[in-house]
């Protein structure tokens, strides 16, 4: 592949908005929050990164935003990812492989239903966010 | 330890978003017998004392997690660099920043690289304010040098933000071909 400009990925950005302009989706954010600290990254959370990405990117779910953070304090459960979005509960998932990834956004995203057995509780209460 | 050269950067990248920094540097050099990856930033930095304690697989500032022992990400570092032959640098002023460099001698234990689009991607989208500087080269064995350079500030400013799955998407498609030049004769 060629190297990209700046200019070409202006450009591709561009033409990507024209069609989500014209899809409209309204404003329902769905928010995911992949843990990135010593012990996310060590556990592979970078695999369920590009999963999240890419299953987002190939589906065109627009108003999915992918984010990432420190430690979430589960080192025991890595890689950990939270997902916030309208008419689901705020959820912490642990132990978020590629596969359990892909569940996720086919079931929680997509569902609206939870990915129970990999349900646990919200970040750990002596982290501290400053 | 980590599984790649690239997760030990991002760890670091991720201590120098942390620690408060808006302007980040970081460079990812490959020779035919030599890999090269430092990073340096405006951060809050360190004391001597407290850069001594980074040293400790098991120490951290104490805000984040009070009363956890936990803080590997240094001496991930160090002990990566020195079981293939290699060394690190870590300096560091308090109100200045902190520079780390890692130098990694081919060698059987030596990690692989590991995905570099993946780290730029990661290291791009941190959730937080701050400037960052990529720098990637690749030198031949039969002396071919081949780079590219990435700016935060540009690519956030043609994809108008960093953040939703579409600009991401697109994101990962331009630093692929920028890695991939790498390889055009």
């Amino acid at each position: 592949m060629a190297k990209m400009t700046l200019d070409a990925l202006r450009k591709l950005r561009d033409e990507q908005k024209e069609v989500i302009d014209r899809r409209d989706t309204g404003d329902k954010s769905i928010h995911i929050i992949v843990g990135m600290g010593t012990c996310g990254i060590a556990a592979g959370a970078k695999e369920a990164l590009n999963v999240f990405l890419g299953e987002a990117y190939t589906r065109k779910m627009d108003n999915v935003v992918v984010k990432q953070t420190g430690c979430m304090g589960l080192c025991h459960a890595e890689p950990t990812v939270e997902v916030k979005m309208d008419g689901m509960p705020d959820t912490l998932y642990g132990k978020v492989d590629a596969t359990v990834a892909k569940k996720i956004v086919e079931i929680h995203l997509l569902g609206g239903k939870l990915v129970n057995e990999h349900v646990y509780d919200y970040p750990a209460r002596d982290i501290v966010k400053e | 330890m980590h599984a790649s050269l690239a997760d030990i950067l991002t760890d670091l990248a991720q201590n120098s978003v942390e620690a408060g920094a808006d302007r980040i540097e970081m460079g990812f050099e490959e020779e035919p017998e030599i890999i090269r990856l430092r990073i340096r930033d405006n951060g809050r930095g360190m004391d001597e004392a407290t850069l001594a304690r980074a040293e400790d697989p098991f120490w951290t500032d104490g805000v984040k997690h009070p009363g956890r022992r936990v803080g590997l990400g240094i001496p991930f570092l160090r002990q990566t660099a020195e079981a293939c032959g290699g060394e690190a640098t870590i300096s560091s002023a308090p109100g200045k920043g902190t520079a780390v460099t890692g130098v990694f001698p081919g060698h059987l234990d030596r990690p692989p690289v590991g995905d570099l689009v993946l780290l730029w991607l990661q290291c791009l989208t941190f959730d937080a304010e701050y400037g960052m500087g990529i720098s990637r080269s690749r030198l031949t064995a039969e002396g071919r040098r081949t780079a590219y350079e990435i700016e935060r500030a540009e690519v956030a400013d043609a994809l108008g933000g960093l953040e939703d799955a579409g600009a991401l998407g697109l994101l990962r498609e331009y630093l692929t071909s920028l890695e991939e030049s790498l390889d055009e004769i």
